[in-house]
């Protein structure tokens, strides 16, 4: 007797398999407490160390602690929007769906970074310069970063139909990724008022220890909380899309199920 | 050639072009974008004449000079190089020193005075504890006593 076996349907081997938004989303879901755990915690070690323990700066006094905010976060501001790039760029090329959702999380994770950068930066300006803004080469192209967010937004969600969408996204993503190294780089190439880098990759941090400590711990707070947050948005952004779909039908029906249970 | 391959060159192409395009632009632009000029470009005629432009250096150890009026201030604003002497009425802001990084806005005179209408602190890349800044001058005393 002969039995009939079938062929075995071909899905992708290793991590490419999670391409698959209906493999994502279970994982995103289950990585990202864990990024939000480790954002609480590095906050609350940074800021500690940045309010508490960092010595007094020679010149401005008090007024220097808003770096453990204000670079931080423009650090993400940049880095964010370059990983943006990078999956509208991969979206483009491999025709993958789950790129351009990726990039789509993260867009107003980023423009908040942008934000704070800019506003930290203005509340310090003041007492240390003298002025709230100024139309330097580095102030002026971070700004252009915000606008850059605010429009990829603004594009993605005014296109109905997602397809359309995401390639005019990409577009920005890719065009203004170029705005990044000028942001970086404006403070060495052109005379602005914005200071230079304090931390390179070049040249030894040109600060005291604990100062720099509670600044990158800080920094990798900034990653996880970015990192949590970019896959719950993903996993939004991913009921929204396959909501037709039987998957994400079986899925909704268990949520419902548990939470009914746990009430 | 496979369609994801023609894609690949297609993006990475359309952004190798946009990269030159801003590049030239920017290198157009290249006077345009610089906040301030330095006294010795001052010097050098490189700095726009017969309309406001901004002066950024040090300002000079010992220029400071407070008029009896109690509000305005003349300093000098130098590179190392150059000297340009400034005279502003109005408030400075609190990291305005002599020895640090300031940038000024106005006219130069054809005196080669500059009247300023907008100061501002230009602050450096360095933050170090309040001991250790102690500790440095110090150091910078007994390194000068030991020389006389």
């Amino acid at each position: 007797m002969t039995t009939l076996t079938r062929a075995p349907v071909r899905s992708p081997e290793g991590l490419l398999r999670f391409a698959a938004p209906q493999q994502f989303y279970p994982l995103a879901g289950r990585l990202a407490p864990w990024f939000a755990w480790a954002a609480a915690l590095l906050t609350v070690v940074g800021l500690y160390i940045g309010f508490f323990v960092a010595p007094t700066d020679f010149q401005q006094g008090e007024v220097y602690r808003v770096i453990f905010i204000h670079v931080p976060a423009a650090w993400m501001s940049m880095f964010i929007y370059l990983v943006m790039a990078f999956w509208a760029a991969v979206g483009l090329v491999m025709n993958t769906r789950l790129s351009f959702i990726m990039s789509q999380a993260l867009a107003p994770t980023g423009a908040m970074f942008c934000f704070v950068a800019l506003w930290t930066g203005a509340v310090w300006g003041k007492p240390t310069w003298g002025t709230y803004w100024v139309w330097d080469a580095r102030l002026t192209s971070q700004l252009l970063l915000l606008f850059l967010y605010f429009g990829f937004i603004a594009l993605t969600r005014a296109i109905e139909d997602p397809r359309r969408a995401d390639r005019a996204g990409a577009i920005i993503a890719l065009v203004g990724a170029v705005n990044v190294p000028i942001i970086y780089f404006s403070v060495q190439w052109w005379n602005t008022l914005h200071q230079g880098a304090s931390v390179s990759l070049t040249r030894a941090p040109s600060m005291a220890s604990t100062m720099l400590a509670g600044m990158l711990i800080m920094a990798i707070a900034a990653w996880m909380y970015a990192i949590a947050v970019a896959l719950w948005r993903v996993r939004a952004l991913i009921l929204e899309r396959e909501r037709h779909t039987e998957w994400v039908g079986e899925v909704l029906a268990a949520e419902a199920q548990t939470q009914g249970r746990a009430r | 050639m496979k369609a994801r391959s023609k894609r690949l060159i297609l993006v990475g192409g359309g952004v190798a072009l946009l990269v030159a395009a801003v590049a030239l632009v920017l290198s157009a632009f290249q006077q345009n974008l610089v906040f301030f000029h330095t006294p010795t470009e001052v010097y050098e005629g490189k700095a726009p004449t017969g309309r406001a432009f901004r002066i950024g250096g040090m300002v000079e150890d010992g220029s400071i000079r407070r008029e009896a009026d109690g509000l305005t201030v003349s300093f000098a604003i130098t590179d190392t190089a150059k000297v340009i002497p400034v005279r502003y009425r109005g408030t400075l802001p609190d990291l305005f020193q002599e020895g640090k990084g300031a940038v000024v806005q106005g006219v130069l005179g054809p005196d080669g005075q500059f009247t300023a209408t907008e100061v501002l602190a230009k602050h450096d890349e360095n933050y170090m504890p309040v001991e250790a800044q102690y500790a440095i001058d110090q150091a910078h005393k007994a390194s000068q006593t030991v020389q006389q």
